[in-house]
């Protein structure tokens, strides 16, 4: 196990590291260097040459790279220059606004896909089951944005019962103090991930009903009930949990599209808003937290489902 | 190590759809069929992959030859035409700038289905090749190449598509790199995969031990072999490809105007709804068309699932 676990992560470090030095790689993608990016066009190349000095960017690559992750290290993720904040104050403005949606969002879906997904595998193939893959299969199929605008559509041109825009607020108290602005939101958010929750908990529960223990439990003349909630339900749930940790990308590019309809001040939003100014030290910041956050999601996962699943082995 | 099964359901789903009737095996087989003749029986017999083929035969005509039948100026705005309702002239009314929407979802469509098709052949025909590369090779190349997928796989993908948006201001072309360029690594993993147990077959082992090439076993004998887990993968790349368009597009960071796709033209309607005025003519025609479009992909790759799982088929 001790030995699974340093394996674990140390892959994840390798991966970290090689994310990083893509995400600074990247910072050269930008047309004329990061440097013109800033200055723009009109700047000369006596200028864009002295600021390359300034900013260490004529120096070869290696340097780059352990002097920028040494400053990450230090937590300065950059300056924005266009915001006129570091990159570390915004992400700590607007991460808990964001948090706060991912959370009731992923709560919310999960308190419909599990029980949901549960009752269609019990009734496989009957009309109910396949109205709910009906419904599943329109989520997956629907981008998130599609979803968010036909509820305000519905919600708030036609029938007025709450508002089109998120509640707006610099902290977590301005946002929930108006909890009928996060129906929407939150509801959008939670569609397209209930179809993922409730297909994953459908085949998890397929999976583990024709399994021996299950047999094992019914000879010993457990009520279905029992078998149902003792057995099989918490072994599928085993698998939701890991997913949980596998979809952080998921739920980030969720949460893009939901704050950029609803204009919910989240890091979505500032991340939006950063695309369309070419603020390319708040893009890289942003993607290298959400990379971090995906990077350690999956170890977790990783790691819960072979502490969670005493098959799993660790060579 | 790969302890999780793929955090995308579509994979590990038991066949949802899977005609009952393949069990019955004939007596009175006459000859031996191939394998795509087979594999079309069963997906014949798939009433909802049949209508989907349909959906997207209507989607082709309706872009691709719909403007030879219904000319639309796309290229010249039109103010007078401003935002019309639905009449005669324009059955689905006009956008903000007066062009016609009817129009404008056929030209809107054509980049959606291209750029599609395009970017999920890119990105299947990298994956594979690199998979089933790395899955063959074995050992610690194959070790340090996934790892290269993991770092990859853990930037949220949308982050990576926008920072690339912003940087490369894409043309149709440069838009399929944009969506291949991370997309393959996905379908890498999974070939990879397929491979880990293709290649200890005694065919393949023939081809080392008669002195036959590394390139050799993998063109000729693994990528034909996993030829069905390949072309359903593209179905749902194709899916997949649109979906993401449409989302950058939604941002206004897709392709350069005149050109459009559906995404984009649903962000015009975003702008008016949050407004609070009623244009539903501006998100419901191309919201359609994306989800027709998409739900028609997914439920072709199901069926072809089950088409080539011999075990579904006739002999």
């Amino acid at each position: 196990m001790i030995g699974f676990l340093i394996r674990r992560i140390l892959q994840a470090l390798l991966v970290l590291f090689l994310v990083t030095v893509f995400t600074l790689a990247l910072v050269h993608l930008f047309p004329g260097g990061p440097i013109r990016s800033l200055l723009g066009p009109r700047a000369t190349p006596q200028q864009v040459a002295h600021y390359n000095q300034v900013y260490g960017f004529d120096q070869p690559f290696y340097v780059q790279y352990i002097k920028w992750v040494g400053q990450i290290l230090h937590g300065n993720l950059g300056f924005s220059t266009k915001l006129n904040q570091s990159v570390t104050s915004l992400i700590a403005q607007d991460l808990p606004k964001t948090i706060v949606l991912v959370v009731l969002g992923t709560v919310v879906s999960l308190l419909f896909g599990i029980p949901l997904g549960l009752y269609q595998a019990v009734k496989r193939y009957t009309t109910g089951d396949y109205v709910l893959t009906g419904i599943s299969f329109l989520g997956y199929a629907t981008p998130t944005f599609f979803v968010a605008l036909l509820l305000v559509e519905w919600f708030s041109i036609d029938v007025p019962l709450f508002p089109p825009f998120a509640p707006q607020g610099s902290t977590i108290g301005q946002i929930l103090s108006d909890p009928r602005a996060l129906v929407l939101p939150v509801a959008a958010y939670s569609f397209v991930l209930y179809a993922l929750w409730s297909r994953y908990m459908r085949s998890s529960v397929m999976d583990n009903l024709v399994q021996d223990y299950v047999r094992t439990a019914r000879a010993k003349g457990a009520s279905e009930r029992r078998v149902l909630w003792g057995h099989v339900f918490r072994n599928s749930l085993m698998s939701i949990i890991t997913l949980l940790g596998l979809s952080l990308p998921t739920l980030v590019a969720g949460a893009i599209f939901i704050e950029v309809v609803f204009n919910y001040p989240g890091m979505g939003l500032a991340f939006y808003n950063a695309a369309l100014n070419v603020d390319y030290q708040v893009l890289l910041g942003f993607t290298l937290i959400a990379t971090l956050a995906t990077i350690i999601g999956n170890l977790l996962a990783d790691v819960g489902y072979a502490v969670l699943d005493p098959r799993v082995r660790y060579n | 190590m790969a302890i999780m099964p793929g955090a995308d359901p579509r994979e590990v789903e038991t066949p949802l759809f899977a005609p009952e009737a393949a069990e019955a095996t004939e007596a009175g087989a006459a000859k031996p069929r191939g394998l795509l003749r087979r594999g079309w029986e069963v997906f014949a017999e798939n009433r909802l992959a049949l209508a989907s083929l349909g959906v997207l035969v209507f989607m082709v005509l309706f872009c691709f030859v719909g403007p030879l039948i219904y000319h639309t100026d796309q290229v010249h705005t039109n103010l007078t035409d401003s935002l019309c309702p639905p009449s005669a002239s324009h059955p689905l009314g006009c956008d903000n700038v007066g062009y016609d929407q009817l129009g404008r979802l056929m030209v809107g469509g054509q980049t959606s289905l291209e750029v599609g098709f395009a970017a999920a052949i890119v990105a299947v025909i990298i994956g594979t090749l690199y998979g089933a590369f790395s899955g063959f090779i074995g050992g610690p190349i194959d070790s340090f190449l996934m790892r290269i997928v993991d770092a990859g796989l853990s930037i949220p993908y949308i982050m990576v598509v926008v920072i690339l948006s912003v940087v490369f201001h894409p043309d149709t072309v440069i838009m399929i790199f944009i969506i291949a360029v991370f997309y393959w690594l996905g379908v890498a993993r999974l070939v990879r995969g397929e491979t880990l147990s293709l290649r200890t077959r005694e065919y393949v082992q023939a081809v080392k031990v008669l002195g036959g090439r590394n390139s050799r076993a993998v063109v000729r004998h693994i990528v034909p072999n996993a030829i069905g887990t390949i072309i359903v993968q593209t179905t749902f790349a194709i899916a997949d490809s649109i979906i993401i368009l449409a989302g950058l597009g939604f941002l206004g960071l897709g392709v350069q105007p005149p050109a459009t796709d559906w995404g984009d033209m649903l962000s015009g309607g975003l702008q008016y709804l949050q407004s609070g005025t009623n244009y539903w003519w501006l998100i419901y025609p191309a919201g359609i068309a994306i989800i027709l479009t998409c739900i028609a992909f997914n439920f072709i790759g199901d069926a072809l699932r089950d088409s080539f799982e011999t075990r579904l088929q006739r002999r």
